[in-house]
């Protein structure tokens, strides 16, 4: 694998069209999909994976052979989605602030509402789906440190740095997507509800 | 309810940088006491772990739309005629 990367890389590195179309036939899906869950379905995710290439053909002389190429290539997806995000027309966010506990003035829950159903061995389709759904709902800010920190699973000092803000607001953000995550999905899992029987 | 050091708002809050082990020994403490005396935080705690994980499986299994190996051609004629034109 190692090897077949090393002599992909100096084809790319000499210019040669067939590297070129090999690099994105084996990486367009992933970038694609890495995309579309930053931008959703529609062209922006077309043209911020088309802009990742570019960008990763123009820079591949500075790819340093100790890293994977499909990290490196997902690295550069996620900024050139980040870029498509920032240029969009921002519209005010709706507060995050329902969708987080309240507390009485001693500090314990005011509405704890209980347990949730047991885990299934394998989630089905439709739960993925619901949560997909559920995270989408979330506030852009709140949802994109999610999804870089959760699912894409970079780390905070590079989730920060992507986003231009500090360590400690990458880990609040996240902090406060995913109660807001649980307060979403927890009417469909909570103990005793349809899902219950369904599963 | 709990009649510890740590509030129920407190152990929410700390609940991320617990999973992560970075909390000092001093909360650690705190929050494994508020967590064998307060059921509510029991089932918050679990929910919380478990809407984490529900996050990170949401896009894993295979059959969910996109598949990797589904590159649409128009996108991939895309990016070669663009680094052409680019000359990239």
């Amino acid at each position: 694998m190692a090897e077949q990367e090393a002599s992909l890389v100096a084809a790319l590195r000499a210019g040669r069209e067939d590297a070129y179309e090999q690099l994105v036939r084996t990486h367009a899906g992933r970038l694609l999909a890495v995309a579309r869950r930053l931008l959703g379905d529609g062209e922006d995710a077309h043209d911020a994976v088309q802009e990742a290439f570019i960008s990763a053909f123009r820079s591949i002389d500075r790819f340093e052979g100790g890293a994977r190429l499909s990290t490196w290539l997902h690295r550069i997806v996620v900024n050139a989605a980040l870029m498509k995000l920032r240029t969009r027309r921002r519209k005010p966010e709706e507060p995050i602030d329902d969708l987080l506990p309240a507390f009485l003035a001693d500090g314990h829950r005011e509405n704890p509402n209980g347990p949730w159903q047991p885990a299934a061995a394998a989630e089905s389709r439709e739960v993925r789906e619901l949560v997909r759904h559920s995270i989408e709902r979330l506030p852009e800010s709140y949802r994109t440190v999610l999804l870089l920190r959760d699912i894409e699973e970079l780390d905070t000092a590079e989730v920060a740095e992507m986003l231009h803000v500090t360590p400690a607001v990458v880990k609040t953000r996240l902090h406060r997507a995913r109660q807001a995550l649980r307060a979403l999905l927890h009417p469909h899992f909570r103990a005793g509800s349809a899902r219950e029987g369904a599963s | 309810m709990s009649e510890c050091s740590l509030t129920c708002s407190e152990f929410i809050d700390f609940i991320m940088a617990w999973l992560d082990g970075e909390l000092a020994p001093e909360p650690r403490r705190a929050f494994a006491e508020h967590l064998a005396l307060c059921p509510d935080c029991v089932d918050y705690l679990e929910s919380y772990q478990r809407t984490v994980a529900l996050g990170k499986a949401a896009w894993e299994a295979p059959g969910d739309a996109p598949v990797p190996d589904e590159v649409p051609e128009a996108l991939v004629q895309a990016v070669l005629a663009a680094r052409r034109g680019k000359g990239a």
